[in-house]
């Protein structure tokens, strides 16, 4: 090692401070950096991936050249401008990216607020994969699939038991997928009452998921947004305002993405109901709280979960998803179908359902969810749920307390009471103090080989965001790192703000530039449209 | 589970000796006291209502697969149904990397964190845009129904106007997955879908009806390749001339395995194309295997900036060479506006964009082309052999990729009945169109793939000889 390189490693290593090896809880990580090209440049003509099955000269011989069946002006006429690639070198390439990739099996996703990155059982992977999950054609004769519509259908009773609802689907592709769904029921709640001309305002809160104000904005409605007070929620006399005759119900979630449990919550349902109206609440955040609280005995019409969080599907680089709806009797009629009933002990797809909002989605939904929530819900028993709610919520306040130690850290809102599942932080302080705001502290916990963190979704309510969220899966070791990435990091911008407005250091990737273009039509979502913009620019 | 004491492996604070000292931090003596931040009223008194669990990972997976045992796969069984899932040969590459620890559990980082995440992203992007001959491209969603809606609303956006033409062939399913996001009549925003005849000969778009419905409050024609009868529609390019003619946007639906033969819809003159990745590289999983995708044209700004979805763009970074992805236009979408953005964006179908990329890269042009042609190949010579049958035709066009209708009116007995008995002969026969076409009367949709032998042909003739006897 050279003098240079020597002293190059003294400074990092004293600027990390105590390392792990020393006892303290930092990393010295350095992401991968392959610095791999994109596979669209590494295409040799001739090479190829993987050989396909060619017609055997029987076929051959019956029907000749497949291309004559393929009408005049429908024969392509230049090959697609794929890249041309041997196997390993096109693995290779994926290998890359992918450890280019933090999953949150290697990194610490305790970043990533109001995702609830929990842990996702690797046994779940093995059954999912199994042929006879998948490779299922959802047009099978339903005898044929009496097993995965047991899991379906028992999976739906237990998603009832822990809600109260009395009936469900699990035809949404996602979480926002499942609220959609709700704001379509109630359409159709209020169409077949002849009352849609009168209601066509929905209303939600500003911390509620960003869906609960666009789904029902795509169904139709009017959004009524309300905003909180210094509880951190909608006083009731502010909700009670919103609330009117022309009210076709509320889309919230509670607890909000603040961690606050709205105590009122079943005051706003009594509102909306003596209005005439609906509620439907967002169970995006519903970890802290399985087996301690139930959506129906607040008095909800509706509620979801999403399974990929709450009931632990892996996130896959954002899906696929599964989306948990569920009601109580007076909108199971509106549900999507087909639903699926028991018989004696057989199970069905019902599709004889008039009142029906019609499909979300094609097909049965994406049921590998539902199997690998089936799955962990088994494995995990009553006592379990709870005990993943108890955990959750204490790992939650315990980071909190860290947190909350560490200079330019505040939490707005609700000063004195407790936060269940995450809490949204604010850097508002050390913004102002350093001119380091939250979106490079996220950057710089990167370099520890922590996930960059959650802000908030827009807009800002809450100055300089950010969310962590430490769900049952994460060991007290892991919330003292988290915390401590975010005290080194603050500490440094304290002392050096321009290091930490560099950083990050040692990701997989330096700092990007060009960033005005994500803005405008100079941005190019695909090779061949760079290309052209890149040529037309000179 | 007698006297295990509860500490479950995937909850390590469940440790006393942890949770105490922890608690100890917070100076509290139970979580009972975080609790109380839910009013006793509304606090679930019960114990909830679930099995008790089966803990031993052995146990349950022994539990779990007990029950999928009780389906039978298309592996167990020759599957002939495709309908808008089809059965491709998934390449072990692609469950390779998409089955990495990586891609598998990640979410939504940044690119900073995530730089593999969306390199791959853009390379699907590409590629996908390289097949279609597109140059835009969004980040997948739902599947292609759900797409399909969002197109039309997406040319409602574009064109200040309230109505879209598709064909009459158009999965229903599909349709009414759009019909639902084009809202009912009742309401304002309602799109209206209406429904254009189809040409019984070919399975392709009657022009003259076409010609009939346009008008100018249609913001689109849509048209789908195949159609989902399996034809090949011939007049893509005239259905494009006759849409621009009317000051209406043209959009393709359109499956893209097909496109190493088929003319690419940016070559007939798309303004947007959707369609459903899943025979890229995914299996079935009983329809879980569907994603939606949209690409559009790249020479107006308006169609990236009226698209509803998440779009990811190319830059450079501070080191020479080096690339970077991060998305573009970010305040169109519900993340970026909530409800005054374009329709919402959600957690949806990311692993199998990442799949549809590897796939694409292995198959590479020849590779497309020669499946192309293999399933071309093979549905043809199905359906001849299955013709050679007594009472069984193959109606509508002779022109057709993987999948045709076959009628059984002549055989004296249903799809039903014939689905029944072929599944004796572990067979799983096409799609009963009885209910969804009844004008084509007992028929059914096949489906053969590059995924089918001649042999496995050979077997479903002779099983269907048996059934019918």
């Amino acid at each position: 090692m050279s003098e240079r390189e020597t002293v190059d490693v003294q400074a990092k290593l004293e600027r990390l401070g105590r390392l792990r090896r020393d006892g303290g809880v930092l990393r010295d990580y350095q992401a991968p950096r392959w610095n791999e090209p994109l596979i669209m440049e590494q295409s040799v003509p001739g090479e190829r991936g993987v050989f396909v099955p060619l017609a055997e000269d029987e076929v051959t011989a019956v029907v000749g050249d497949p291309q004559q069946y393929v009408p005049d002006g429908m024969h392509r006429a230049a090959p697609p401008d794929l890249p041309e690639i041997s196997q390993h070198q096109a693995l290779r390439h994926y290998l890359r990216l992918s450890q280019m990739t933090l999953g949150m099996d290697l990194g610490s996703d305790i970043s990533e607020g109001t995702c609830t990155m929990k842990y996702s059982p690797k046994v779940h992977e093995e059954l999912v994969r199994y042929h006879k999950h998948a490779d299922l054609h959802p047009w099978q004769d339903e005898e044929t699939l009496q097993g995965l519509l047991q899991i379906v259908y028992d999976c739906g009773e237990y998603l009832k038991a822990i809600s109260g609802m009395q009936a469900i689907t699990l035809q949404p592709g996602g979480g926002s997928h499942a609220v959609y769904t709700n704001a379509c029921v109630m359409r159709a709640y209020y169409a077949a009452r002849g009352e849609l001309g009168q209601r066509d305002e929905m209303i939600t809160t500003i911390f509620s998921h960003p869906c609960d104000a666009a789904t029902p904005a795509v169904a139709g409605f009017k959004v009524i947004t309300v905003m909180p007070d210094e509880n951190g929620y909608p006083d009731l006399e502010a909700f009670k305002a919103a609330v009117s005759e022309r009210t076709v119900g509320c889309m919230i979630t509670n607890p909000e993405d603040t961690g606050i449990y709205n105590p009122h919550i079943d005051k706003y349902v009594e509102v909306l109901h003596d209005a005439g109206a609906l509620a439907f609440t967002d169970q995006a955040n519903a970890n802290g709280i399985l087996g301690f609280a139930r959506a129906r005995d607040a008095g909800f019409d509706a509620c979801h979960f999403n399974l990929h969080k709450t009931f632990s599907s892996p996130h896959g680089c954002e899906g696929p998803a599964t989306g948990a709806y569920l009601v109580g009797d007076r909108l199971a009629p509106y549900l999507p179908a087909p639903i699926v009933v028991k018989t004696g002990s057989r199970y069905h797809l019902d599709y004889d359902r008039p009142e029906s909002i019609g499909r979300v989605r094609g097909f049965l939904g994406n049921w590998m969810g539902v199997v690998r929530a089936y799955a962990w819900i088994r494995n995990l028993g009553p006592d379990g749920l709870r005990e993943v709610a108890e955990i959750s919520v204490l790992n939650n306040n315990y980071l909190d307390r860290l947190l909350l130690g560490v200079r330019g850290v505040s939490r707005p809102y609700a000063e004195g009471h407790r936060r269940l599942d995450q809490v949204r932080y604010s850097l508002e302080t050390l913004k102002e103090d350093t001119g380091v705001g939250t979106e490079e502290i996220r950057d710089r916990m990167v370099d520890f080989g922590i996930q960059s963190y959650w802000m908030s979704h827009h807009p800002w309510v809450v100055p300089e965001p950010f969310t962590p969220e430490p769900c049952e899966t994460y060991s007290k070791a892991d919330l003292d790192e988290w915390a401590a990435v975010v005290k080194k990091a603050s500490d440094e911008a304290y002392a050096d703000a321009d290091f930490v407005k560099s950083s990050p250091h040692s990701s997989s990737s330096g700092r990007m530039t060009g960033l005005d273009a994500l803005e405008d039509s100079r941005s190019a979502t695909t090779w061949r449209s760079y290309r052209r913009k890149t040529a037309s620019r000179g | 589970m007698a006297d295990r004491p509860f500490i479950h492996p995937y909850i390590p604070n469940a440790v006393p000796a942890t949770k105490e000292a922890m608690l100890r931090e917070l100076g509290l003596r139970s979580v009972e006291e975080i609790y109380a931040e839910i009013p006793e009223r509304l606090r679930f008194k019960g114990r909830l209502d679930i099995p008790e669990p089966i803990l031993a990972e052995r146990d349950l997976r022994r539990h779990v697969k007990g029950l999928l045992d009780r389906n039978t796969s298309c592996e167990d069984n020759l599957n002939f149904c495709g309908a808008g899932c089809w059965q491709h040969y998934v390449p072990a590459v692609v469950d390779e990397v998409i089955n990495r620890a990586e891609f598998l559990s990640a979410y939504c980082g940044g690119s900073y964190s995530d730089l593999g995440k969306y390199q791959a992203r853009f390379e699907f992007n590409s590629q996908l845009a390289e097949l279609l001959d597109l140059g835009g491209v969004a980040n997948p969603i739902y599947d292609w129904g759900d797409v399909a809606g969002r197109s039309f609303r997406m040319a409602k956006r574009i064109t200040g106007r309230p109505r879209v033409l598709v064909p009459q062939t158009m999965s229903p399913m599909r349709l009414a997955e759009a019909r639902t996001l084009c809202q009912p009549e009742v309401m304002p925003a309602h799109v209206a879908v209406d429904l254009v005849d189809y040409d019984p000969a070919t399975g392709g778009l009657d022009l003259d009806d076409l010609r009939a419905k346009l008008a100018d409050d249609v913001a689109a024609v849509y048209w789908e390749n195949p159609g989902y009868l399996g034809n090949i529609e011939a007049q893509g390019a005239e259905i494009v001339r006759l849409a621009h003619e009317h000051g209406a946007l043209a959009i393709a639906g359109v499956d893209p395995i097909t496109l190493g033969v088929l003319t690419a819809p940016g070559t007939l003159g798309a303004d947007i194309a959707c369609g459903d990745i899943q025979s890229l590289g995914m299996h079935m999983h009983a329809g879980a295997g569907c994603a939606g995708f949209i690409a559009f044209r790249d020479d107006d700004p308006v169609f990236a900036e009226e698209c509803p979805l998440e779009l990811y763009t190319l830059l450079e970074t501070e080191t020479p060479g080096e690339w970077q992805v991060a998305e573009a236009l970010p305040e169109r979408t519900s993340y970026g506006a909530r409800e005054q953005g374009k329709d919402w964006v959600g957690t949806a179908s990311g692993l199998w964009t990442i799949a549809a990329a590897v796939y694409m890269t292995v198959m590479g042009p020849r590779g497309f082309r020669e499946l192309g042609e293999t399933c071309i190949a093979r549905s043809h010579y199905a359906a001849r052999r299955l013709s050679e049958l007594p009472g069984v035709v193959v109606k509508l066009s002779p022109a057709f990729f993987k999948e045709f209708v076959v009628n059984f009116d002549g055989a004296g007995k249903t799809v039903a009945e014939i689905n029944k008995g072929l599944l004796g002969h572990a067979i799983f026969g096409g799609k009963d169109l009885s209910s969804e076409f009844p004008e084509l009367g007992q028929s059914a949709l096949y489906c053969v793939t590059e995924y089918h032998s001649e042999a496995n042909i050979v077997e479903l003739v002779s099983a269907l000889k048996e059934v019918l006897s």
